[in-house]
């Protein structure tokens, strides 16, 4: 008998209460952080309230302003923590005089604190938890559990890590933001542009994790894409006038919005020109295309993310594979090589020139790579000569890319996508 | 998940919207609370709907098509807006409703409906249904 209504009233009330916790601990933290000093204590104090409403909201309902309070309840914790530890500090009686002034500056720099109209708070500390002393994994762990309100478990299960790792680069990293005097801040002009990079590497890495699975059985993992698009939701409403925030939001809605297509039936995977474009999701692209003309309203369109964003516009707006505008893709390409030089890029710009202009155009491009040493045991680029040399007509070269490639991959679904070219070269 | 999050229609909303200093108020505090919305990375869309006297129904039975002008009866079940909204899950929807200003000057409501998801569909569609329903897919794109 579990259905018993009393037990029922429980239930729920505690899921309200669970729901509110998760709409209010990233703030909760942030407020309590910049207060504190201390993300660690933050984390505790805002623990240590939602136990405190667990007990007392079933018998006096939910308030109000549940923010509020649970930010006034930590608050008197915090502010009680701050006492104890000035009295153990310094022993001597008449210092305990003084504490009744010191209290009343806590407790003004508590209102302040509790004051974030603009989720300036909450900016301050994605900020402190992207900071670049921390390395990006850690980064990206740290910033799932403290803003995405992630378990430990959860961060584990999505980066196919196990618990203690995860625990032990969480406990790292905070202890780094701590010995590097971090702020809970919103830096402040040539700081932001540096710091803010930091913070779109974070978010993005965390989406590419889910979008392109390096390792393990399957393709996709959705969750860690929908985290990685609240978090750009979340930065291009607070910093709407941030034009590479609005574009890591346009390129991570345009990506997200063919997750569905990505994988076939059977969970093989399924590249870009061949993906069933009604299963692309429309109103993630309308969200994209949205996003990019704020871009562009902002001047913004040479921005490493603008122009990303901007390519992976150009396949959301074709209608079919034969109506990619490939050499507005190339020419796209070209000058992201130049604002963001990498191996990697000028894989994919010689891949863009060989659909625009032929294989051969693609086969020199590559031919031509200073860097792609660098590139050794990158699949992808073996994969990509492959196709190349098979639509030159060169089958036997490009079978043994296809098998350099299918070797190289991490992916079992992407290996079996190769072995799979690789066999339709001797037919 | 995504939820469409449906505000009901009352006699007033039925009405239209005629300015008044109330009007003014409740357009500052919706305003404030879609920007809490979208801060929170949960709004994804949302619109107002205008009265049903300006809509039209169209009633199916077997072949007959049959155009119905607006106003329509049953207020209380017409829409007057919505949002889509993406959470974690209901619980967390009706927390956000919560917290939304009363959207009508009298008594109103709210309704939060979850969407189909994939998943909902790979148990309820047959293979043979699913594969015709790819092929219209690979039709409009190749259109």
């Amino acid at each position: 008998m579990r259905h018993y209504p009393l037990r029922m009233a429980a239930d729920a009330t505690h899921r309200a209460i669970e729901a509110v916790f998760r709409i209010e601990r990233a703030r909760l933290i942030a407020g309590l952080a910049r207060l504190t000093r201390d993300v660690d204590r933050a984390e505790e104090l805002a623990q240590e309230v939602l136990v405190i409403a667990l007990t007392e909201w079933p018998r006096s309902g939910v308030p109000d302003n549940p923010g509020a309070w649970l930010m006034a309840a930590a608050k008197r914790r915090a502010i009680d923590g701050v006492r104890y530890h000035a009295m153990r500090e310094r022993k001597h009686a008449e210092i305990a005089r003084e504490l009744d002034e010191e209290r009343d500056m806590s407790a003004e720099a508590v209102e302040a604190a509790i004051d974030d109209p603009l989720g300036d708070e909450l900016l301050g500390l994605i900020f402190a938890a992207c900071h670049p002393v921390i390395s990006p994994e850690a980064r990206a762990a740290l910033t799932l559990r403290l803003v995405g309100g992630l378990t430990v478990e959860e961060i584990a299960r999505a980066f196919l890590s196990n618990d203690a790792t995860i625990a032990a680069r969480i406990t790292r990293a905070k202890k780094a933001i701590a010995k590097a005097g971090v702020q809970f801040e919103v830096p402040r002009g040539a700081e932001l542009t540096v710091r803010l990079g930091s913070v779109l590497e974070v978010v993005y890495l965390i989406f590419n994790e889910g979008y392109a699975a390096t390792t393990g059985p399957s393709l996709v993992r959705p969750p860690l894409c929908g985290e990685a698009q609240r978090l750009a939701r979340i930065l291009a409403g607070l910093m709407p006038e941030q034009p590479e925030v609005l574009g890591l939001l346009a390129l991570v809605e345009i990506q997200a919005s063919r997750l569905a297509a990505r994988a076939g039936a059977d969970g093989r995977f399924v590249p870009l020109t061949e993906q069933n474009r009604a299963r692309w999701d429309q109103l993630l692209i309308r969200r994209g295309l949205d996003a990019l003309d704020r871009v562009e309203a902002l001047g913004g369109s040479d921005g490493p993310y603008a122009l990303q964003a901007a390519l992976a516009a150009c396949h959301a707006r074709a209608r079919s594979a034969e109506a990619t505008d490939w050499q507005r893709i190339a020419a796209l390409y070209d000058r992201l090589g130049q604002v963001m030089p990498s191996p990697v890029v000028e894989l994919n710009r010689a891949v863009a020139h060989s659909m625009a202009f032929g294989p051969e155009a693609g086969l020199r491009l590559v031919d031509e790579m200073a860097d792609a040493a660098m590139l050794r045991n990158y699949a992808p680029l073996p994969a990509a000569c492959g196709d190349f040399l098979f639509r030159a007509g060169r089958r036997e070269e490009a079978r043994a890319a296809f098998e350099t490639a299918a070797a190289l991959t991490g992916n079992e679904r992407e290996r079996d996508f190769l072995l799979a070219r690789a066999a339709a070269c001797s037919e | 998940m995504r939820v469409m999050v449906f505000v009901k229609a009352t006699e007033d909303s039925e009405q239209g919207m005629t300015p008044s200093p109330e009007l003014d108020q409740m357009f500052v505090d919706m305003g404030k609370f879609n920007e809490e919305l979208v801060n929170a990375g949960v709004l994804v869309a949302g619109d107002g709907l205008k009265p049903s006297s300006f809509g039209k129904r169209v009633a199916f039975d077997g072949p007959s098509r049959t155009v119905i002008d607006g106003p329509f009866a049953e207020t209380r079940e017409l829409v007057a807006g919505y949002w889509l909204w993406e959470v974690k899950d209901m619980d967390e929807a009706v927390e956000w409703v919560r917290r939304c200003p009363n959207p009508m000057f009298g008594p109103s409501e709210i309704e939060i409906r979850p969407l189909y998801e994939m998943e909902d569909f790979a148990d309820l569609i047959p293979a043979e249904a699913a594969a015709i329903h790819d092929g219209v897919g690979d039709k409009l794109a190749n259109r």
